[in-house]
């Protein structure tokens, strides 16, 4: 796995007073990239951070954007299940949420506008495979706040 | 003029049998001497149901020309004048065509009740109005015509008609619900095993606390109701189910995440509500409204209720809290190590909840960062 940084310390949030960074590492329902998520946990404990998981879950248009999603909520909650007992592995604290939105890069933007992080990990999807696009990636890029690491998917998985 | 007696035949999903049921029990009622009369039926071409219907009085409808159509309704006004002791109507939540008495059945029925008619009916668990949203994330499915829950919670009697889902799906793939040309399209779409095992556990759950809400009110004011009503909650035999209630105590910290969704595990696996309480001993800070607010995203997303409390007391403000609630079972995370003095001034959390709420079931959730800390710790000594 490559990787592609972005620095943008120059408008990047200001972290707690008190508190290591804040890494958010954003997924969905087609699953979690083992790979990245070690990456980012690697990165979390270097920073002496928190890693925030979030799991953007997609509403569909004919449901209220505030409407219950067991649905989905079962697929987070393991998930996330699995994510905190991985980075107790790394000694990593983690601060989980669950993040509603009409598409994924929606979800993605109500999280940011909800709170506040210092750098965000994104899986970037193989061509045609699940995750993050290209255009995600683009707009994350533009629009982000904070220091944005960008994960290439691994060879095996673009093939 | 006493009004008549509700009773309403549950279902999953279309052709699981409710219309048969309901004709079925009608048939005994009038085999048993009473006037009985079909109101509205909906047989869908099903031969099993029209023979069910045979020898029942079946009242005409009321036909109308609507934008060039002809349209038959339910003929309320004709019920009403026929004045039968029972009246049969199929398809509570359906929605009149424009020129009835009511937009809706179910207020048509009501009129039928108030008349003092008893009347059976019939409905699918996706038409409840509280469960439209999450029916249709269940299913992706979103169904137009819906039903007030106080329908149902205002009936006499909810009989839940039940088959497994393997057996639904035989009987479709047999043609004894839809037309041939209508099958492989609802095997696509609506007429899938985990849809159909989703609806299932949701019309099961539905009707086990409709009998809990139906149970608890009968023991409280028992003594104040008629002797009537009495007997006749007495007499429907209902199993005494009791269903459970989760609080989770929890802090607006990152770890509290963890507590809820491990609550709201148990929660499904028991089939019980969800309820997620922080107990506030003053103005949060920035960091805990931030916290706080996570908290009821994620409690909004789960279906949890999110209860902010204030107090000094935290285990004394749980007890009311759990009180009010009907909690049978409190979650909570590992407590902080206390001190020696603190110790010895007051017994910790865990043990004063165990006090204050006997018959309560109290789990402590792991805390794995600080599980971890420890495992460390002991491989350093």
């Amino acid at each position: 796995m490559s990787w592609l940084r972005k620095d943008k310390s120059a408008t990047a949030t200001v972290p707690r007073t008190g508190a290591g960074k804040r890494i958010l590492f954003p997924f969905d329902a087609h699953g979690l990239a083992g790979n990245a998520l070690d990456a980012a946990l690697r990165l979390a404990r270097a920073e002496g951070g928190t890693l925030v998981p979030v799991f953007l879950a997609r509403v569909p248009l004919h449901m209220p954007l505030d409407a219950t999603l067991p649905r989905q909520s079962k697929l987070a909650v393991p998930m996330q299940d699995l994510v905190e007992q991985r980075a107790g592995k790394y000694d990593v604290p983690v601060d989980s949420r669950i993040e509603r939105g009409r598409s994924y890069r929606h979800a993605l933007r109500q999280m940011i506008e909800h709170e506040r992080f210092d750098m965000i990990v994104l899986a970037a999807a193989a061509a045609g495979g699940p995750g993050f696009g290209a255009d995600d990636v683009a707009w994350l890029l533009a629009n982000a706040p904070g220091e944005i690491v960008v994960l290439r998917p691994a060879l095996t998985a673009a093939a | 003029m006493a009004r008549g007696n509700h009773k309403i035949f549950l279902g999953m999903a279309a052709g699981v049998g409710k219309t048969y049921r309901m004709l079925q029990e009608g048939r005994a009622e009038a085999e048993a001497g009473r006037d009985v009369v079909i109101g509205y039926l909906e047989p869908h071409d099903r031969p099993a149901t029209t023979a069910q219907a045979a020898g029942i009085e079946t009242l005409s409808r009321r036909g109308f020309s609507y934008r060039g159509n002809r349209i038959e309704e339910m003929d309320l006004q004709g019920i009403l004048e026929r004045r039968p002791e029972l009246c049969l109507i199929d398809e509570l939540a359906h929605t009149n065509a424009a020129g009835g008495a009511h937009e809706k059945r179910y207020e048509d029925v009501e009129d039928v009740l108030n008349a003092g008619i008893d009347v059976y009916s019939t409905v699918n668990v996706q038409h409840l109005e509280s469960l439209n949203d999450t029916v249709c994330e269940l299913t992706g499915i979103r169904v137009r015509e819906t039903l007030p829950d106080a329908v149902l919670a205002s009936a006499d009697e909810v009989v839940l008609v039940d088959i497994t889902p393997q057996s639904l799906i035989e009987r479709l793939l047999a043609g004894k619900i839809y037309r041939p040309e209508a099958i492989q399209p609802a095997l696509d779409n609506f007429f899938k095993i985990e849809n159909l095992s989703s609806l299932r556990e949701v019309a099961l759950r539905q009707v086990a606390e409709d009998v809990e809400a139906k149970r608890l009110p009968s023991e409280s004011s028992i003594g104040s109701r008629s002797s009537a009503h009495r007997d006749r909650l007495l007499d429907t035999q209902v199993p005494q189910v009791i269903g459970e209630r989760l609080l989770a105590l929890v802090t607006p910290k990152p770890h509290a995440q963890r507590v809820v969704r491990r609550a709201w595990r148990s929660a499904q696996r028991l089939g019980a509500e969800l309820d997620i309480l922080w107990v506030s001993r003053g103005t949060p800070s920035a960091e805990q409204e931030d916290q706080l607010e996570a908290l009821r995203r994620l409690a909004s997303i789960l279906g949890a209720h999110m209860l902010v409390e204030h107090g000094d007391d935290v285990a004394l403000v749980t007890q009311r809290v759990a009180r009010e609630r009907g909690t049978t079972y409190v979650l909570m995370g590992t407590p902080h190590p206390r001190g020696a003095l603190a110790r010895m001034l007051r017994p910790a959390l865990q043990q004063r909840l165990l006090t204050l709420l006997p018959g309560i079931d109290l789990r402590i959730v792991a805390d794995r960062a600080r599980a971890a800390e420890r495992l460390s710790e002991e491989d350093e000594i």
